[in-house]
């Protein structure tokens, strides 16, 4: 199997570096930040052409390193080097700045709302991860927990596409895992086998898998396995699975690969680098049960950017449809078309 | 990054500066292109202020030609730097300016690296690992007292 990556437009989006990009829930609009300190939404105009909807100013005063969508897709929230979380909320056709968050000591890196729309958690330099529950009634966030497990700056979050698991990457090259017991959130398992900084993780569609991408130029995949696995593998606290790296991707990227997504539609996995290239893979079918998973590159695109790739992001609804964003100061789409050899 | 106003190296050894560059007369002759070497790299960086004194990194052996490395075909810059004492706590500072200096002023295309020679710094895997995190940079040059800083360094005497 092979496949295609193929360019479908090119979005001027900004002066300056775009540092992320993320869809809405229904695949219609996508969000990009970055350091012009703007968060713009596109959407479709036609059945192809992609501009620009609508504007969100005045919420930073330095970069926006990262943008998100609640599952419901009425809020945004924005993340600044300006220790401020901006939540905008959907008002008709336009986004309102409903709240700010403060609270982190210095930049914020990273935020992401959980599936089942009771959290949204941030992490900054400040090495911790804060966790805020939703109050439906106020309409607004209150801080449940801040973690302090990591020991330096809190890079990317990553919530469990089905349980309130949430997982951080960060520059002491760990990956971690909390989740919530009696109102307490604790880390309950530290994932130590990159070699640098983790930028980015994603989970597959059932949850029970993870991939991983570092500075150290490899993709990691970990699995979990349940308790009472029929390997055998005994978990610490006998309640929570452990995870194993199962396997690891070199030799693809010469420079950081800061961005790695899980695609649910396709199983396909993206990488975005430093080294302007943004490469896919597939998993080998394996006709052995027990063996260790294997992937292969099936597309690519050397010179995707003119510079760095942050961030990129499958659309959640049209399989094969990629957004990918550079310090160049474009948004790209993507199409991935697989064939038959 | 913190900044302390004690004097960390108070009596450096000054080196002899390189020649200037002589300029040939392709240098001039806009239907020659010619790639960018390590010279011009070096250039570059060779006259950025140290930060307690005033003397340029080339003056204080900071920097030299043999720490630069150019590849334009993978469009990479690496530098090396040699902070004047082991301890010195200008050293993520110096790097920094260096690492500014040469993304303000290189094309865009290049890829650039900074670190302190092997073994010239006691914290020098921290410090490489800061000045080669594109984000940790980008927001260390969003922080108005650090960029004054930094400018300060990279400024020529024309500005």
């Amino acid at each position: 199997m092979m496949g295609e990556l193929i360019e479908l437009q090119t979005l001027e989006a900004s002066d300056d570096r775009v540092w992320c990009v993320a869809w809405n829930p229904t695949g219609t609009l996508l969000a990009s930040c970055g350091s012009d300190k703007i968060t713009k939404i596109w959407g479709r105009e036609g059945e192809r052409n992609w501009v620009c909807k609508s504007t969100l100013s005045d919420g930073h005063t330095r970069s926006i390193r990262s943008v998100a969508w609640s599952y419901c897709g009425n809020r945004i929230a924005s993340a600044g080097f300006d220790a401020k979380v901006s939540i905008w909320e959907r008002q008709g056709q336009e986004f309102v700045l409903q709240t700010t968050l403060e609270g982190h000591e210095n930049e914020v890196k990273d935020v992401a709302f959980s599936h089942s729309g009771l959290y949204l958690a941030t992490c900054g330099r400040d090495k911790s991860v804060w966790i805020w529950e939703y109050n439906e009634e106020e309409n607004d966030f209150a801080c449940a927990a801040v973690l302090t497990t990591h020991t330096q700056d809190v890079k990317h979050l990553k919530w469990h596409p089905h349980k309130d698991v949430l997982v951080s990457c960060s520059y002491d090259d760990t990956i971690k895992m909390f989740i919530e017991d009696n109102d307490d959130w604790s880390c309950v398992c530290s994932l130590d086998s990159h070699t640098s900084t983790v930028w980015s993780c994603d989970f597959d569609a059932t949850g029970k898998r993870l991939v991983s991408c570092s500075d150290d130029k490899t993709v990691k995949i970990w699995h979990a396995y349940e308790k009472n696995n029929q390997e055998g593998i005994r978990s610490p606290n006998g309640v929570y699975p452990v995870w194993k790296c199962v396997c690891s991707i070199s030799g693809y990227h010469k420079q950081p690969i800061y961005d790695v997504k899980w695609c649910p539609l396709t199983g396909l996995i993206a990488t975005a680098s430093g080294d302007n290239s943004i490469r896919i893979f597939r998993e080998e079918e394996s006709k052995q049960r027990d063996v260790p998973p294997s992937f292969s590159l099936i597309a690519s695109n050397a010179h995707a950017h003119s510079q760095d790739v942050n961030r990129i992001a499958f659309n959640p609804k049209e399989p094969g449809l990629l957004a990918s964003c550079s310090d160049d100061g474009t948004v790209k789409l993507w199409r991935i078309e697989q064939k038959l050899m | 990054m913190e900044l302390s106003s004690e004097l960390q190296n108070l009596n450096p050894t000054i080196y002899e500066c390189t020649e200037e560059r002589t300029l040939q007369e392709s240098d001039l002759n806009n239907d020659v292109s010619d790639n960018i070497d390590r010279r011009e790299v070096f250039d570059l960086i060779r006259t950025i202020n140290d930060p307690e004194h005033p003397l340029t990194l080339e003056e204080l052996h900071v920097v030299d030609l043999e720490g630069v490395t150019i590849d334009n075909e993978a469009n990479t810059v690496q530098v090396q730097f040699r902070p004047t004492i082991p301890h010195c706590s200008m050293a993520t500072l110096i790097g920094l300016s260096i690492r500014a200096k040469l993304i303000y002023t290189l094309p865009t295309r290049y890829k650039v690296g900074v670190n302190i020679y092997e073994g010239a710094h006691i914290q020098e895997v921290q410090i490489n690992k800061q000045l080669n995190d594109k984000e940790r940079v980008t927001a260390a040059l969003e922080n108005k007292h650090l960029c004054a800083v930094v400018n300060r360094c990279i400024a020529t005497p024309d500005d």
